[in-house]
C-alpha cells in the first residue's frame, strides 16, 4: 500500500509539472526537501535520547509492573473468557501498560507473547478468538499518556509549546480506543458465535 | 474543562521527570547508568528514521512543488471542508494506519511546512498520536501465531482509526490556542 501511495505521489508530480511546463520544479523541490530530512533527524536525536533514557529508568524501577497491577480490573472486564492469573492475562497487562507509557519497543514483545498465550486457548488455531480481537482492537488504537515521539518532533521543528498537544492527543486516542472496543463488541456476533477461548 | 486539559498538557511531562527518577532511586535502581543505557538508543532511533524521512520529504516536496498538491486540494477541498477536515492533513490520515515511520515522515513534513504551532501543526500532531499503525499491528500479531482469519478485527481497527481522526479534529478545534 505504501508502495502504491509513494509511486503515485512521484509519478503524478512528474506529470503535473511536465504538463504545466516547469518540469525542473520537482527536482528543486526534491533536493531542498531531502536536505531538511537529515536536519530534522539530527535535531531529533537529543530529545529522543533523553526520553529513551528516562524510559529505561522507568522500566527498571518497575513502573510497567506497577501500572499492570492497577489495570487488572479493566482487563477482567474486557476479557471475561481469559482466566485470572494466567500467563495470557499477565502478558496482555504488560503490553497494555507499556503502550500506555508510550514504550512501543517494550510493548511489542509482551504483545507477541500475549498472542502466543491466547493461541494456546484457541480451539481453532487458524481463526482469531474473541479475546484476540478485543486485544488487537485495543492495540491498534493504542491509548498513550505521553506521545513522546510527536513531542520530540515538534521540539525539533522549533515549537514554542511542544507538549501542548498532550491533551488533544489524549482525547483523540480515547475516542479511537472506545470506538474500536465498541465496534469489536458489536461486530463479534457476525463472524461466528462463541469463538471465544472459554473452553 | 479546557483549562484542566491545558494544565494536564503542561504538567504531564515535568511530573514524569520528577516521579520516574524519584521512584527509581527509592527502589534502588542505578538511575544514572540506566539513563545512559536507554539514551544510547536515541541515536539509533533517529538515524533509523532518516531513510523514511528522505523518502516522504522527497515525494511530498515534489508533490507540492509540481503544483499537484494545489490541484488535489482544489479537488477535495469541498468534501473535506464539509467534514471539517483541512485537506492538508488528508495524506497523513491516509498513511497513518499503514506505516508508523511513513506517518511520522508526513507529520514532520507538515510541521516543517506549516509550523508546529499552527493549527495544521497541532491537528497533524494530534492525528499522529490518535491511533496506532492498525494494518501493521494486525499483520504482525496475527502472523506471529498463524491466525489466517482475523474476523472483524480489520473493521474494528478502521473504525477506531476514523474515530481517532474525528476526535483529533474536534479536540484541536476545541483546544487550539488562538
Amino acid at each position: 500500500m505504501m508502495n502504491t501511495i509513494w509511486t503515485f505521489l512521484v509519478l503524478v508530480s512528474f506529470l503535473v509539472s511536465a504538463a504545466s511546463g516547469h518540469v525542473s520544479a520537482i527536482t528543486d523541490a526534491a533536493f531542498t526537501s531531502v536536505k531538511s530530512a537529515v536536519e530534522t533527524a539530527f535535531s531529533f536525536i537529543g530529545i529522543m535520547a533523553f526520553w529513551l533514557g528516562l524510559m529505561e529508568v522507568a522500566q527498571r524501577a518497575g513502573l510497567i509492573d506497577l501500572l499492570s497491577r492497577g489495570m487488572r480490573p479493566v482487563v477482567r472486564l474486557l476479557f471475561p473468557s481469559i482466566p485470572a492469573g494466567t500467563p495470557a492475562e499477565g502478558a496482555m497487562l504488560l503490553n497494555m501498560s507499556a503502550n500506555l507509557l508510550g514504550l512501543g519497543s517494550a510493548a511489542t514483545p509482551f504483545g507477541l507473547k500475549a498472542m502466543e498465550e491466547l493461541q494456546k486457548l484457541n480451539p481453532d488455531p487458524a481463526t482469531a478468538t474473541d479475546a484476540m480481537c478485543t486485544f488487537l482492537a485495543i492495540n491498534t488504537s493504542a491509548i498513550t499518556l505521553i506521545p513522546a515521539t510527536v513531542i520530540a518532533l515538534r521540539a525539533a521543528n522549533g515549537s514554542s509549546n511542544p507538549t501542548g498537544i498532550v491533551g488533544t492527543t489524549l482525547i483523540a486516542t480515547v475516542c479511537s480506543t472506545v470506538a474500536a472496543v465498541t465496534a469489536d463488541r458489536l461486530l463479534r456476533g457476525r463472524g461466528g458465535h462463541g469463538r471465544g477461548g472459554s473452553h | 474543562m479546557a483549562e484542566v486539559i491545558d494544565a494536564a498538557s503542561r504538567w504531564a511531562m515535568p511530573l514524569m521527570f520528577f516521579l520516574i527518577p524519584l521512584v527509581a532511586y527509592l527502589r534502588g535502581v542505578k538511575v544514572y547508568e540506566a539513563f545512559i543505557e536507554g539514551a544510547e538508543q536515541g541515536f539509533a532511533t533517529a538515524v533509523r528514521m532518516i531513510p523514511f524521512l528522505v523518502a516522504i520529504f522527497a515525494a511530498m516536496g515534489m508533490f507540492r512543488g509540481s503544483g499537484a498538491m494545489d490541484l488535489l486540494m482544489r479537488l477535495v477541498a469541498a468534501p473535506a471542508r464539509w467534514l471539517g477536515v483541512p485537506p492538508e492533513v488528508l495524506p497523513l490520515m491516509l498513511v497513518r494506519p499503514l506505516s508508523g515511520s511513513a506517518a511520522l515522515g508526513m507529520l514532520s513534513d507538515l510541521l516543517r511546512v506549516y509550523g508546529p504551532d499552527s493549527y495544521l501543526g497541532w491537528l497533524g500532531s494530534t492525528i499522529q498520536g490518535s491511533t496506532d499503525t492498525t494494518f501493521y499491528i494486525l499483520s504482525v500479531y496475527y502472523g506471529s501465531v498463524g491466525v489466517r482469519n482475523p474476523r472483524h478485527s480489520v473493521l474494528a481497527g478502521i473504525i477506531g482509526d476514523l474515530a481517532g481522526f474525528a476526535g483529533a479534529v474536534l479536540a484541536t478545534r476545541l483546544l487550539f490556542p488562538h
